[in-house]
């Protein structure tokens, strides 16, 4: 097994930010809409969400929707 | 079906006429779709026209698909394999999956981002799958790519600090973990979607998660026995 400085360095970041709880991306889906309205919207975003919302940190992929998610409800002009 | 939703109050920051479209949505509606309103709901308008199993409001679906529609251009602005074609298809998915799904709503937020969430995670898997579709999982993993060090500071002793954690690293890889972890967790290192690898393992996507939550704290712990700490390994990575 070998894995490149970049991907070293990678899974190093992953193994710093793991923690015993993290919670999965299934279970992510049922929090995503909530924090995304929260975070469109600039409002507080309740403790137990914000860990919810840890799982980005770790998850590229629910990462890069949930930008999309955002995307799609903010308005920016009502442009395509 | 009886499902009740939470309805919450409006917040102040959000224009929240209840349950219209998502906000940004409703405003792109007189521009680009004034001859394909909206009809505007609450959570529980939308539960209601949907969940009758045995006469689903039409006009219900066919705004809800409008709303994922609209939703989706703007989630998937600027990417080039998302044309008119892919959005309408992806709607139309995610309108399925979101009739098959609706016990699954929470209530707390509007149903139209549950649903736009819905359909987003659709899209992408399916604009990832498209991508890596031709991809062996076994030949990415085997494929290894040359081992260099990445460059190396200037001072000795800390060169060797770095090192002694590249090798832990490499070790707690090599011996700490089932074959299974390794292969997922390098899988998804070199950037193979989720649902995709998952497919070719035989698990669900949650199965895969904790697969690879189980070898990212295996790493940890076997970094912790060598003695490595969080601080040593964040110095070396400059994370
Ligand atoms: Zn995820």
């Amino acid at each position: 097994m070998s894995l490149s400085p970049d991907e070293l360095r990678e899974l190093a970041r992953y193994v710093l930010l793991t923690r015993p709880d993290e919670i999965g991306c299934d279970d992510w889906l049922g929090h995503a809409p909530r924090y995304a309205e929260l975070v469109a919207a600039r409002e507080p975003v309740p403790e137990p969400l914000r860990r919810a919302a840890e799982h980005l940190d770790v998850c590229p992929e629910c990462a890069e929707e949930f930008r999309a998610c955002l995307a799609a409800l903010t308005a920016e002009g009502g442009s395509d | 079906m009886a499902i009740v939703s939470g309805r919450r109050p409006p917040s102040p920051g959000l224009d929240l006429s209840d349950d219209a479209a998502a906000s940004g949505l409703t405003l792109a509606l007189p521009i680009f779709l004034g001859a394909n309103p909206v009809t505007e709901r609450t959570n529980e308008d939308w539960l209601r026209s949907l969940s009758e199993m045995a006469a689903v409001d039409d006009a219900a679906v066919a705004d809800l698909r409008e709303v994922l529609r609209r939703g989706l251009r703007r989630a998937l602005s600027g990417r080039a394999a998302a044309d008119d074609g892919f959005i309408e298809d992806m709607a139309q998915e995610g309108v399925l999956k979101v009739l098959s799904g609706l016990a699954m709503f929470r209530g707390d937020c509007r149903f139209t981002t549950w649903g736009i969430t819905i359909a987003v995670r659709v899209a992408f898997t399916e604009l990832r799958r498209a991508r890596w579709r031709d991809v062996s999982l076994d030949r990415l993993v085997e494929d290894a790519p040359a081992r260099c060090p990445t460059t190396p500071p200037a001072d000795g002793s800390s060169q060797d600090a770095r090192q002694a954690i590249l090798a832990a690293m490499h070790g707690v890889l090599d011996s700490d973990l089932t074959d299974r972890q390794r292969q997922a967790l390098v899988a998804e290192l070199r950037g193979m979607p989720q649902a995709e690898i998952a497919a070719q393992m035989g698990l669900t996507r949650n199965a895969l998660y904790k697969l690879t939550h189980d070898a990212r704290q295996n790493l940890k712990r076997g970094l912790e026995a060598a003695g490595i700490s969080g601080d040593e390994v964040r110095s070396t990575f400059d994370l």
